[in-house]
C-alpha cells in the first residue's frame, strides 16, 4: 500500500499519501479539516464566487481511501464543514453521497474551531474521542500524549515543491488538512514549531508519501 | 499658425523661451475630439498637452474640473504639479492643480471628488476608483478634456485596456469630452490612435530630433562566450563614466544590475559617486537615489527598467546599455534618457555580455539608425480587465447591459469584442459562470424588473473597490537586517525558500548572509566575503524581438563582417566553415555527440520564451520516439537538447500538428498556466488580494489558486477563466505566436549537420546557465533522494 508506517503510542499507524491516516488495529480511518461547503460559505458572505467543486472533489478522495482501508470506524477531525450554515447548506447529491460512506461503519464527527454544533447527518458528534492508547482531538493540547489532532494545516517543502504534511513526534500526530480548499501553515510557523520536540519528523503528501525531518 | 493669449506669451517672453512648433500645433487642434502626439524624450510633449487648457482657462475662466491628466506613474503625477503651479503661480493664474494616488490622504481624497480642482493629475487605478463611486457623473459633469501621458507604456500592459474602458466610461458621463494622447516614439503610430479611441484620431509626429549617436563600447578584453552582466567592460565602463558628467547604466535584470553595481564598486578606486536603482529596493532607498539625482551628486546610477519611464533628471550625458538590448524601441527610449536638450544627439554604448549579442548589439545599433522599431500587434482587449471593469460600474450603481456593452465596444483596445464574449463576462461577475448552478447565494449582481444589473449586496463595493488595478504584485518578502525593522528591499518568495542559512546573496550592493525566513520577511546579516553565492532573483527575461532576431540572421550572412570586431567575425566565419550558418527562411539542427550523451542544437531564432517552450514541445516528440532526452537550455537564438539517442532525422521535430496536439496536453499541467491563471483570477475578481478589516482566521484559511485552477480544470474545463488563462499563455509565457512565426517562415526546410565535435555556435550553449532536466518519473525519484539524505543527516534514516 501507498503508506508512510510508523509507531506511534505503541502502536502502529499507516499515513496515506492522501493526507488520511488509517490505524489498522481499530480498523480506524482518521481525517481532519475536510471544510466542506467552503465556497458556499464564501459566496454567502459576498465574497468571491469561487468554483462550487471542492465538496465533490473531497468526498471523491475520502471515498477512495475508505475503499482502499474498508474501516470500521471513520473519525473526522474537525472542521469538517467550513461553519455550521455551510452543513445545512450541503446540496443533495453530498447529502446522499455522505449518507452512503457512512452506511455499515462508526462514523464519528470531532467538533473543530469552524464547526462547534452537532451534526444533523447521523454519526456521533463529540467533543473529542479516546480511544486508548489514543486520543482524537481537533485542535493539540500542550502536554498531551497519544494524542491525535489538526486544526493547524501543517506543509512542508521538499525539493523545491511545497505539500501538505503530518508531523509527529514521540507525544502527538497532527494530520493535514484532507478538503480541497484548505490552505497550509509552514511547519516552521511557532504555532507548529513550539507544539513539537525537536525530533519531530514531516511526511509529506503524495504520489508516495516522503519522510523529512520536520523544518524548524 | 496658432499664437498664444498675451498672458502665456509674456511668461514664455521673459524666460527668454518659445515654445516648439509642434506644440503651437497642439494649441491649433485644442478643439479636436482625439489627438495623438508622438514626439522624442525632451519633447516638451506635456507641456504641449497642457497648453490648450491653459489657454481655455486662461480665456474662459470655469469652475470645476476640467482637465484630467493621467500618467503610469504616481511620482510623474506629482512631478507634473510641481511642473505647472510654478508657472501659474508666475503667471498669477486662478487655476487650480492636485495630484490624486494611493498616497493621497483619504481626507484630500473625499474633499477632491466634493470639490475637483481645475487640473486633476492621477494614475489609471486612481481614474478607476473615482469612476466606482456614486457620485462620479457630479465629479466629471465639466469635464473638457483627457492627457494621457506615457500611453506608449500604458498600452503595454492591461493598466492601458483598463485606461481605455474608464475613458469609454467617461465619454458616456461627458459626452464630446476631448482627448490627448502624449507618446514616446513607437513603430505603429496609427495602431496606437486605434487603441486610444475608435473615433478619428489624427497623429501629430514631432521632428524625432538629431540622430543618436550610438555605438558599441570598445574593450580590452573580448566578451566572453556565454552569460550575461558584462562584468569582464568593468573597467572600460568605468573609464566611460569617468568622461562624462552623468550616466545611466541600464541592465535587463535586477539580478545583474546588483552583480555589475557589486564589481564596479570594487573596481572603483577613485570612489566616483555611484547609485543603484531598481524595483526591488526599498521605497526609501530609492528616494534617496532620486534625491541625489537631481541634487547631481551622483556620476552615474546603475538601474534596470524602473527608469525607463518619464522624471526628468537633468544632466544626464551618457547611456550604456549592458546587456543585448532585445528590443530596438525599449532601446531608443532609454537613448532618449541621455541630453534632455531637444535638438542635441543623444549619446549611448552598447555593452554587449557575449559573443551572440555582439552579433545583436550591432544589429540593434543599424536598426536604431535605419529608424527601424519593432513591436508586435496589441491582441484584442483582456476579457479578465473587462470583468473587472463591470464590477466597478456596478459599484457606482445599476446598468443597463445593452448600453454598456455599447460603451465598452466604443473603446478602440475593445472595438472588436463579440457580444457573447461580454455575455460571458456579465454572466461570471454576476454568477461566477459555473457549469454548475446549485445555489441562489451565488450572485453578485442581480437583475432588478426594469432590467439594469445591481450588486446583490451593497457592501460588496468595499471589496471591489480595495481590489482595483491590473498590476500584478509577485509574491515578495521584504529582507532584513538582523535586529533592524527597516527593511533593505525585496526578493521573490520562490527564491527566498530555495536560500539555505548561510548563503550569501547580493541585495543593493551588499553581499548579504541568510540567517532565517521569518513569518512575513527575511532575515540577513552583513557578510564581509566579496563573491555572493547565490545571486540570481527576480529575473525578468525580455525576448529578443522578431525584427531583431531577423536582422541577426541577415548580418551574419553578409560579405562584410567589418561592422563587427574581428574576434565575433572569426567566430562566423569559423562556424561556417565547420557547419552552416542559420538562415532565415531554414531551420538550422546540428548532432554531435559530447561527454557520453547524443547533443541536439536547434537555431530557431524565436525569442528566449518561445526557444523555451518549443525544447519542452521538442524533448516531448523525443521522449515519444525513445531517444531519451535528458535536458535542455535555451536563449534567445538557439536551444540545445542532450540525450541518450542521437536524433537521425530531425524532420519530425517541427511538424505543426504534432508542436500543437503536444501543446494541448502540456499546457495544462504546466506551471507557467498557473502562474498566468493566478493573475487572470485577480483581476477578474475570483482571488480578491485584499480583504476589508482583519483576515477572520490564521494563515492555513487561505489557499492558493493553484488549487482552484486544478478543480476548474477537473470540473469545468469550458469556463471562462480558463479560457482566458489559456489565450493570455499562448501570447504571453508560452510565446507559441513565435513558434508559428518560425514554422511559417522556415516551412519544414531543415538543415540536418551531423559531426563529431561542438560546432563553434553550439560551444557557448555549454556555459549557459539555466539548464532544465526534462520532466518525468524521474522528478518523485530526486525529490525521495533528498528526502533520504535529510533524514541520514539527521541522524533519523
Amino acid at each position: 500500500m501507498n503508506a508512510h508506517v510508523f509507531s506511534f503510542a505503541g502502536t502502529d499507524l499507516h499515513f496515506l499519501g492522501t493526507g488520511a491516516l488509517y490505524w489498522p488495529a481499530r480498523e480506524l480511518l482518521c481525517v481532519s479539516d475536510l471544510h466542506l461547503g467552503r465556497s458556499e460559505r464564501f459566496a454567502r458572505r459576498a465574497g468571491a464566487l469561487l468554483p462550487p467543486y471542492e465538496t465533490r472533489d473531497t468526498l471523491t478522495r475520502l471515498e477512495a481511501a475508505i475503499e482502499m482501508t474498508e474501516p470500521q470506524i471513520v473519525v473526522c477531525l474537525g472542521d469538517s464543514f467550513d461553519d455550521h450554515a455551510a452543513q445545512s447548506g450541503l446540496d443533495d447529491v453530498a447529502r446522499l453521497w455522505l449518507i452512503r460512506l457512512m452506511a455499515g461503519r462508526r462514523w464519528v464527527w470531532i467538533e473543530g474551531n469552524h464547526d462547534p454544533g452537532p451534526v444533523d447527518l447521523g454519526g456521533t458528534h463529540m467533543a473529542e474521542l479516546p480511544e486508548p492508547p489514543l486520543t482524537f482531538r481537533h485542535i493539540a493540547r500542550v502536554g498531551a500524549a497519544g494524542e491525535i489532532s489538526g486544526h493547524y494545516h501543517p506543509k512542508a517543502r521538499v525539493a523545491g515543491r511545497t505539500r501538505p504534511c503530518l508531523v509527529h513526534d514521540s507525544d502527538r500526530v497532527i494530520l493535514p488538512a484532507f478538503g480541497t480548499y484548505t490552505g497550509g501553515l509552514r511547519t516552521d510557523d511557532a504555532a507548529i514549531r513550539d507544539l513539537m520536540r525537536d525530533e519531530a519528523i514531516a511526511v509529506l503528501t503524495g504520489p508516495r508519501p516522503l519522510t523529512i525531518p520536520m523544518p524548524r | 499658425m496658432t499664437s498664444l493669449p498675451p498672458t502665456l506669451q509674456d511668461w514664455f517672453d521673459t524666460k527668454g523661451w518659445s515654445p516648439h512648433p509642434h506644440q503651437l500645433d497642439m494649441l491649433g487642434r485644442g478643439a479636436d475630439p482625439a489627438t495623438l502626439l508622438i514626439a522624442p524624450t525632451g519633447g516638451g510633449k506635456t507641456l504641449a498637452g497642457f497648453l490648450p487648457t491653459l489657454v481655455e482657462l486662461i480665456e474662459k475662466p470655469q469652475g470645476g474640473l476640467h482637465t484630467l491628466y493621467i500618467s503610469p506613474l504616481k511620482a510623474l503625477a506629482a512631478d507634473m504639479r510641481r511642473n505647472l503651479t510654478g508657472p501659474i503661480a508666475e503667471m498669477d493664474l486662478p487655476i487650480r492643480v492636485e495630484d490624486r494616488s494611493g498616497d493621497t490622504s483619504q481626507t484630500r481624497k473625499k474633499a477632491q471628488r466634493a470639490d475637483p480642482p481645475h487640473i486633476l493629475l492621477t494614475t489609471p487605478e486612481s481614474l478607476a476608483l473615482l469612476i466606482s463611486y456614486e457620485d462620479a457623473p457630479r465629479v466629471f459633469a465639466k469635464l473638457e478634456r483627457v492627457v494621457v501621458d506615457e500611453l506608449h507604456a500604458l498600452a503595454a500592459s492591461k493598466r492601458g485596456d483598463q485606461l481605455m474602458l474608464c475613458l469609454a466610461r467617461l465619454e458616456t458621463l461627458r459626452p464630446g469630452l476631448r482627448r490627448v494622447g502624449l507618446s514616446a516614439t513607437v513603430e505603429d503610430p496609427p495602431a496606437l490612435a486605434r487603441f486610444f479611441t475608435s473615433a478619428p484620431c489624427p497623429v501629430l509626429e514631432a521632428d524625432p530630433g538629431p540622430d543618436p549617436d550610438i555605438r558599441m563600447l570598445a574593450t580590452k578584453t573580448a566578451p566572453p562566450w556565454s552569460g550575461g552582466g558584462g562584468v569582464y567592460a568593468m573597467d572600460d565602463v568605468l573609464e566611460a563614466v569617468r568622461q562624462h558628467k552623468t550616466t545611466l547604466i541600464f541592465h535587463n535584470t535586477r539580478a545583474q544590475a546588483e552583480i555589475f553595481f557589486h564589481n564596479l564598486w570594487l573596481a572603483n578606486d577613485e570612489a566616483l559617486p555611484i547609485g543603484i536603482h531598481h524595483g526591488s529596493l526599498a521605497r526609501d532607498q530609492r528616494q534617496k537615489v532620486e534625491a541625489a539625482m537631481v541634487a547631481g551628486a551622483l556620476r552615474a546610477i546603475v538601474c534596470t527598467g524602473t527608469l525607463d519611464l518619464g522624471l526628468d533628471w537633468g544632466d544626464v550625458d551618457l547611456v550604456i546599455q549592458v546587456g543585448a538590448p532585445k528590443n530596438v524601441k525599449r532601446l531608443v527610449q532609454r537613448i532618449g534618457r541621455a541630453n534632455h536638450r531637444y535638438n542635441a544627439p543623444s549619446k549611448a554604448l552598447l555593452v554587449p555580455a557575449n559573443r551572440w549579442e555582439v552579433i545583436e548589439c550591432q544589429a540593434a545599433i543599424e536598426a536604431v539608425h535605419a529608424r527601424d522599431l519593432d513591436g508586435a500587434p496589441r491582441g484584442p482587449g483582456p476579457r479578465d480587465v473587462l470583468c473587472q471593469h463591470i464590477l466597478i460600474t456596478a459599484c457606482a450603481g445599476p446598468f443597463d447591459a445593452e448600453a454598456l456593452f455599447a460603451e465598452v465596444c466604443a473603446s478602440g483596445a475593445y472595438a472588436t469584442l463579440a457580444r457573447a464574449d461580454f455575455n460571458a463576462c456579465l454572466d461570471f461577475v454576476a454568477t461566477g459562470g459555473y457549469a454548475l448552478r446549485a445555489y441562489d447565494r451565488w450572485q453578485r449582481l442581480k437583475q432588478r424588473p426594469d432590467g439594469r444589473w445591481q450588486l446583490r449586496d451593497p457592501r460588496a463595493t468595499q471589496l471591489v473597490r480595495m481590489n482595483i488595478g491590473t498590476i500584478q504584485d509577485t509574491d515578495t518578502l521584504k529582507v532584513r537586517m538582523r535586529g533592524s525593522r527597516a527593511p533593505l528591499g525585496e526578493v521573490e518568495e520562490g527564491f527566498a525558500a530555495s536560500l539555505t542559512p548561510g548563503d550569501t546573496f547580493l541585495m543593493g550592493g551588499k553581499v548579504v548572509r541568510f540567517e532565517s525566513l521569518r513569518e512575513m520577511h527575511v532575515e540577513v546579516s552583513r557578510e564581509r566575503g566579496r563573491q555572493p553565492k547565490v545571486a540570481v532573483f527576480n529575473g525578468t527575461k525580455f525576448a529578443t524581438s522578431t525584427q531583431l532576431s531577423a536582422r541577426i540572421l541577415r548580418l551574419v550572412h553578409r560579405a562584410d563582417l567589418t561592422a563587427l570586431p574581428n574576434h565575433t567575425a572569426d567566430w562566423i566565419v569559423l562556424q561556417k566553415t565547420v557547419s552552416h550558418l542559420p538562415q532565415t527562411g531554414r531551420i538550422l539542427v546540428e548532432s554531435f555527440p559530447h561527454d557520453g550523451c547524443a547533443h541536439t542544437c536547434i537555431y530557431g531564432f524565436a525569442g528566449r520564451g518561445a526557444m523555451q517552450t518549443l525544447s519542452l514541445l521538442v524533448t516531448r516528440r523525443m521522449e515519444e520516439r525513445g531517444l531519451g532526452p535528458l535536458g535542455f537550455v535555451a536563449t534567445d537564438y538557439a536551444t540545445l537538447i542532450w540525450g541518450l539517442e542521437p536524433v537521425e532525422d530531425p524532420g519530425f521535430l517541427f511538424d505543426r500538428d504534432g508542436l500543437i496536439d503536444g501543446l494541448e496536453t502540456w499546457l495544462g499541467e504546466n506551471a507557467l498556466m498557473k502562474r498566468s491563471f493566478k493573475s487572470v483570477a485577480n483581476i477578474a475578481g475570483l482571488t480578491p488580494r485584499n480583504f476589508p478589516g482583519k483576515r477572520a482566521s490564521g494563515r492555513q484559511a487561505t489557499f492558493s489558486s493553484d488549487i482552484l485552477y486544478d478543480t476548474l480544470r477537473r470540473y469545468d474545463p469550458d469556463h471562462l477563466l480558463l479560457d482566458i488563462t489559456r489565450e493570455e499563455a499562448m501570447r504571453g509565457l508560452i510565446d507559441f505566436g513565435r513558434i508559428e512565426e518560425m514554422l511559417t517562415r522556415t516551412r519544414g526546410r531543415v538543415d540536418h549537420v551531423i559531426t563529431d565535435r561542438i560546432t563553434p555556435f553550439a560551444a557557448p550553449l555549454f556555459l549557459e546557465p539555466g539548464r532544465i532536466p526534462v520532466e518525468g518519473a524521474g522528478r518523485e525519484a530526486l525529490a525521495q533522494a533528498e528526502a533520504d539524505r535529510l533524514m541520514a543527516e539527521a541522524g533519523l534514516g
